[in-house]
This record gives structure tokens, sequence and C-alpha cells, in this order.
């Protein structure tokens, strides 16, 4: 059951290889019946109770690769599935302009692949392979426009994430010579029963640099703006939505708290670290022009809260955590796709020359409306909610400093929405946008779906609603070594 | 070939090309037939093989490499080699596991003898499969590196 | 003891030509040798004096002690498949930006700023 997740899209991918080049329909089939289907199968696997385990090739516990299926991992595999399937449906028409279109999905099926496969993993090396090759998908995506900037920027993002890789594997290979064995629950078993805290230090630095540069917490933020904004729209979407949550914060949850066990220094080093991003990316977007680039620092700072929340250590502070990750997720890839839509109709990215597009363009304009409103929490949606839960998990830990930072930058997020909805959609509409149309019928439908998903995700914060989709994942990360019981079968 | 100068390299460089070429392609053979006994398997074998069809095309240039082995055969190997490993491990699922070893039966080692090819299970098929995938793809990569370049200075 | 070190020594001189370089093509020459010398250290942990190749010929009488560590040797592998993907999309790159930019300088290639 947990292999499909990793076959089926990896099957499209090579299918579309084959013979994409000779039909495009099958391409654009594949492109979304795949992620149709497993966001499907991922709701269904919502709610399991106990651990779902796979051993590929039918090798015994610590020596063959293992597929893990707790709460954490059933928790991320419907966010990643249902936004890639957005995606897919928005790239359809989006990418009519461009050539090989073909590879554009093969290469969307294999990022999904990698996504799900490294939320899946119970194997540390295994882990590594498939962050970087959905590394590698994303690299070649972000230039898939061969312009100069998406050049650019796909080569720094390239080098820099390489690098920050390399330092995880450093990582991996200290802690193969001290456990002998790849296993991540065995790794943390045998971790705990002799502890080195030399060792552990020293990996989790190393694991902070790579694992950090690939979710763009501050000091490793800044290929994020330049691949964000030159990256095509679907594209920005997936990276910004699920690429650097599955590939970045996933697994950065997984390794410092199932495996290495969460202590003072690491949750001391998440809320300086979360503190930063937000308030580094909410300032930075301010001054921004250009209306993707906005979006990228806006995700840096959402990120910091992201991060911020789940540092607090407290259950509360998890359950806020994961809750914003997952409004964050659907919120920011809305918000992108509208701007791939602005940008589809009008080829124009600078937030001065807009105006006044909500006449000619009604659905964007909603939907942008209510993706801007839900990051920067505005009531009634799912922003909102738990932009309020992290304020009062902060609170209860007794981080009044974080809790003050978190409400004073969220109101400087709304501003900066504000600056966006007025620039874009309000106002006069300039005389050379008078003869554009309202998007087509495919970008208005995904558009409209994660809007949907914007306003109905406030009620996760109902106890029966939340007891289905978010408590087993927060119970995964208290229980902390329990994780390493439940896969090994102690 | 061996007659156009206006093609390729020089004379010493054809002429030794074209004896060293099949035993280059040999020695990846065997990488990829005993790499279920020895170190090597599919993908150093693959790397072999794609060398040799690359000394070809360096010794006698691109037109020549490229009439028999057109790009279309090479993508078309690309695809199979790499969704036909993925079959080896679906076929796996009807004897219980993903990538299962689906000719184990009970009471039988599979650890691998030499002149046996089938003796360590799947491994020879999958180590076919990387190579065609390995081979073709970095004949591929290299083949648009090259095209690339010269469509450019045109 | 000397050998992991000049290892390091190695990785540090990667990631020196990766942030001092400014040419395109030293900086990719440079992420392979931190590459490399990832790959070596993995050899490196697997290694074990006077011992041979991992080759079981009987199960019956494995000798494992004798060995060197194969899973090491592996993801070395695994490693260099990775290395060589990373690399090839890099040159691609690095020869599409000197068609736009008709430079591999790095204080050239910048229209993206902020």
């Amino acid at each position: 059951m947990l292999t499909l997740f990793i076959i089926i899209p990896l099957f499209g991918a090579f299918v579309i290889f084959l013979v994409g080049k000779y039909s495009k329909n099958i391409s654009y089939f594949m492109g979304w019946i795949v992620p149709a289907f497993l966001s499907v199968l991922a709701l269904s696997l919502v709610g399991t109770k106990e651990t779902l385990t796979y051993q590929i090739g039918g090798w015994v516990q610590p020596l063959g690769i293992t597929l893990v299926g707790d709460g954490l991992s059933l928790f991320f595999l419907p966010v990643i599935n249902i936004i890639v399937f957005a995606a897919a449906v928005f790239s359809i028409p989006y990418i009519e302009k461009y050539t090989s279109k073909w590879i554009y999905f093969a290469l969307f099926l294999v990022m999904q692949a990698s996504m799900n496969a490294v939320v899946l993993t119970g194997d540390i090396f295994n882990l590594f392979i498939w962050i970087e090759v959905g590394g590698l998908a994303s690299y070649a995506l972000v230039c898939y426009k061969v312009e100069p900037e998406a050049l650019e920027s796909s080569f720094k993002y390239a080098v820099l994430n390489s690098v920050g890789l390399l330092f995880v594997l450093f990582g991996i290979g200290l802690l193969y010579a001290y456990t002998s064995t790849l296993n991540m629950a065995e790794i943390g078993r045998i971790l705990h029963e002799r502890p080195n805290l030399k060792l552990v230090g020293f990996v989790t630095v190393l694991f902070f640099t790579g694992f950090g540069l690939k979710s763009a917490i501050v000091p490793f933020h800044s290929w994020l703006p330049d691949a964000h904004s030159s990256a095509p729209s679907p594209v920005s979407a997936l990276l910004s939505g699920v690429l650097i949550k599955s590939l970045g914060i996933y697994t950065l949850l997984r390794i410092m708290f199932n495996v290495f066990g969460f202590n003072l220094y690491i949750s001391k080093l998440f809320i300086f670290l979360g503190l930063l991003s937000i308030i580094t990316g909410g300032i930075l977007a301010i001054y921004q022009k250009d209306m993707k680039r906005l979006l990228a620092y806006s995700t840096i700072s959402q990120v910091g809260y992201i991060i911020f929340s789940f540092g607090l250590g407290t259950p509360l502070g998890m359950f806020a955590g994961f809750f914003h990750l997952v409004n964050h997720a659907a919120a920011k890839s809305l918000l992108f796709l509208t701007s791939g839509a602005v940008l589809h109709v009008t080829g124009e990215r600078e937030m001065g020359k807009l105006g006044g597009l909500r006449e000619k363009m009604p659905v964007t304009a909603f939907t942008s409306m209510v993706g801007s409103m839900s990051v920067s929490g505005v009531p009634p949606f799912g922003g909102f909610w738990s932009k309020l839960v992290i304020i009062i998990a902060a609170v209860q830990a007794r981080e009044f400093l974080g809790a003050s930072v978190a409400v004073g930058i969220s109101i400087v997020t709304l501003a900066y929405y504000l600056k966006l909805q007025k620039n874009v959609f309000f106002g006069e509409l300039k005389p050379v946008w008078n003869n554009i149309k309202e998007a087509p019928w495919m970008m208005c439908f995904s558009m409209i779906l994660l809007a949907i998903l914007c306003i109905g995700l406030g009620a996760l914060l109902l106890p029966g609603v939340r007891a289905v989709f978010i408590t087993p994942a927060v119970n995964v990360l208290a229980g902390g070594m329990q994780y390493c019981n439940a896969v090994l079968r102690i | 070939m061996i007659k156009k100068p206006e093609h390729g390299m020089t004379v010493i460089v054809k002429t030794v090309t074209r004896y060293t070429d099949v035993l280059i392609l040999m020695f990846g053979m065997y990488f990829i037939f005993n790499g279920h006994l020895t170190h090597g398997g599919g993908f150093v074998g693959g790397i072999i093989v794609a060398l040799s069809f690359i000394h070809v095309m360096l010794a006698f240039g691109k037109e020549v490499a490229l009439k028999r082995v057109t790009e279309r055969i090479i993508k078309l190997c690309v695809g199979l080699g790499a969704i036909s490993f993925l079959l080896i491990g679906i076929i796996g699922f009807t004897k219980g596991a993903f990538l299962y070893n689906f000719f184990r039966k009970p009471g039988v080692d599979y650890i691998g003898e030499p002149f046996s090819l089938f003796s360590s299970g799947i491994m020879p098929l999958m180590n076919v499969a990387i190579c065609l995938a390995v081979a073709s793809g970095f004949y591929a990569i290299f083949i648009a590196l090259v095209v690339y370049k010269i469509g450019k200075r045109r | 003891m000397v050998e992991y070190f000049l290892c390091m020594v190695l990785f540090c001189l990667g990631l020196y030509a990766i942030l001092i370089k400014r040419n395109l093509i030293k900086i990719i020459i440079g992420l392979a040798i931190m590459e490399y010398a990832m790959n070596l250290f993995f050899i490196l942990l697997g290694y074990k004096k006077g011992a041979t190749v991992p080759i079981f010929s009987s199960l019956t009488e494995p000798h494992p002690e004798v060995m060197v560590d194969p899973v090491a040797q592996a993801m070395v592998v695994a490693n260099v498949v990775i290395g060589l993907a990373v690399t090839f999309i890099l040159v691609i790159i690095a020869i599409l930006i000197y068609e736009k930019y008709g430079t591999f300088d790095i204080r050239d290639v910048n229209k993206l700023k902020g």
C-alpha cells in the first residue's frame, strides 16, 4: 500500500518519457490523473491508528529499506498530493506557450514521487537520495523557461542546495560510523542506549545547515526568492507549498524529534531561527515591487512561524505548527497560482504596472483575496485560527518576546498583502489591460479548489476533525523516542 | 569511414579506435553480466558501454556515430530501461513485496555461481535494466552537449 | 587518523573554490571536489586494515570479519550517481548562461537583485 505512493508517480513519469513526445494528451492525462488518484488514496489512509511499515524486497527490519507510515507521514501525504493535483491541473493551460511539455510533466511526477518517498521512508540514506532526486527535478523545473533570470536563480539554487546536502551526507556518515546502521529507528534506539552528546551536537549542526537550506530558514534563505520568483508559477506553488515543507521541515522534525530526541538546545535553536525568519522575511517583503518575489519573502516569514511554534515543544505548539503548515500550504499555493494566472493573461509581474484587474478577472481577484486574507490572518479563514493558536501556545510556554514578535509581524503581513491587493486587483484599470480576459477554466478550477480549502481549513480546529487529522501527528512528535519502538515493534 | 578525413580525427586514431572500441564494449558487458558475482553491475557497466559509444563519436565524428544509433533510439532506451526496472519491481508484488526476488524457492540459497546467470535471482535482470538506462542516458546527455554546441556555432 | 584529516582538507578545498572563485565552471569543479571528498570519507569509514573484498563464496563458511564494509561502498555508488546528475545539470545550466550572458563570470551574471 505505501509503495504505491512512490511507484505510481514514477511509472507515470516513465510512461510520459516513453510516449509523451508523440502524444501530448497522454502527458496531460497522466499529469492530472496520478495526483488525483494518490490524493484519494492518501485521504483514505488518514485516521489509521497503528504504525504501518513495509519492508522493500522482503528484507528484515534493520537491514532493508523500511517504509514507515505513522501519524506524521500520513498527515503530510494528503497535503502533498492535493496541492500537486491543483498545480498539475493549473499547469495544463499555463505551459501551452512553452515547448517540450512532456518533460515538464515527467519532472513534475518525479518531484511528486520524491516528496512522497521522503515523507514515507524510514532509512536515512534513502531519505538523502530522495531529497537529491526531488532537488534535481526542481532545479530543472526552475529553469524550465530558459530565460536569463531563471538560469541564474537555478544555478544558485542548485549549488547552494548541493553543498547543503553534502553536509547532510557528512552527518549521515558520522552517524553510520557510530551506530553501524542506516535505519532511523535503529539509530534512534542506539543513540538512546549509548548517548554521545558531542556527536549528536555536531550532527545536529550539520543537519540544520542542510535541511535549513532546504526549508529556507533565515541564514540559509537567499536562494528562495530568486528561485520562486523566476520559476513557472505552478512550480513556484509546489516549491513554496509543499517542497520546502516535505523536504525541509518534515526531515528536520523527524530527525530532531524522533531520532535525536528533543532537548532544550534544539528548542532554543528552533525558536531563535524561527523568530529571525519571521522578522527578516516580513520586513523584506514590504519593499518588494515584484509580485512573486513578495510572495516568496512572505513564505520565508511564514516558515518562520511554523519553525517557531514547533520549537515551543508543547503539544499545543506542535498542533499550531501543523495547523499553520497546512493553512500556509493551501493559501500560498493559491496565491502563487493566482499570480500565475495574472502572469499568463498579462505577462507582467511588476505590481506598479498592473491595477484594477478585479473587473476583468473576477475569479482570480476573489481567490487571491481569499488567499491573502488567509495568510495574513483575517478571522473567518484558516490562517487566523492557526496564528491565534500559535500566539496562545507561545504565551503558555512563557515566550512573551516571541508572541509579541508574532503579533507585530502579523500586522506587517496584512500590510504587504493589502499592498498586493491594492496594486494588482483594485484601483484604476490601466488602458493597456482593456482587452484581457479571465484565465482559462482549468486555472479557475484549481484556484477555486484551493480557495475552498483555505476557507474550509478553519474547521481543523474543531475537536472531532482535529482528532482525525492533526492529533496523530502531534502524538508522534510528542512521543519522541516511541517512534523507534513503534517501527521496530519492540 | 576511415577514408573521409573531413570527419573526426586522424587515420591513426580511427584505426586504433576500430580495434579498441569492441574491447571496451566487451569489458562493459563483462561488468554487467558478472555484476551479481563480483563488484560492478549495471551502473558501472553502463558507464563503460556509454564510453565505448562516446569513443566512436570522438574518433569518427557526430554524423557517423549517429547514423545507426539515432537519437530517437537512445531516448527510447532510457525510458525502456527505467520502466523495465520498475516492472521487475512490480512483478515482485506477486510473491509478496516490492522488488522481491520472484525466482526464489524455499530452501535454495541465491548467492550466485559463476557461469549461471539466474543463480542470484533478479539481480542480473536489474543489472541489464540499469545498464540500458544508464548507458543511453549518459550517451544522450553527451549528445545533447555536443549537438547544442554545434547548433550554437551555426 | 591522518587520512580523515586529509579528507577534510579536500572537503574544505572544494568549499573554498565554491566560496571564492568567480568562474561558474570553477564553482562546478569545487562542488565535484566536495563530492569526491565525501566519497573518500565513506570509503575510509568502511575500510579495515588487511581485509578483503566483501564477496561470499559460500554460505556455510562465511568470513564477514575479514571483509571491508560493503554498505559504505554501496552508498558511495549511489552518491556518485547523484553527483553525476548534479554535475550534468549544472554544466548544462552554465552553458545556457554563457549563451544568454556571454560570460562565465558571476560578477556579470547579476540580473537578480534584492
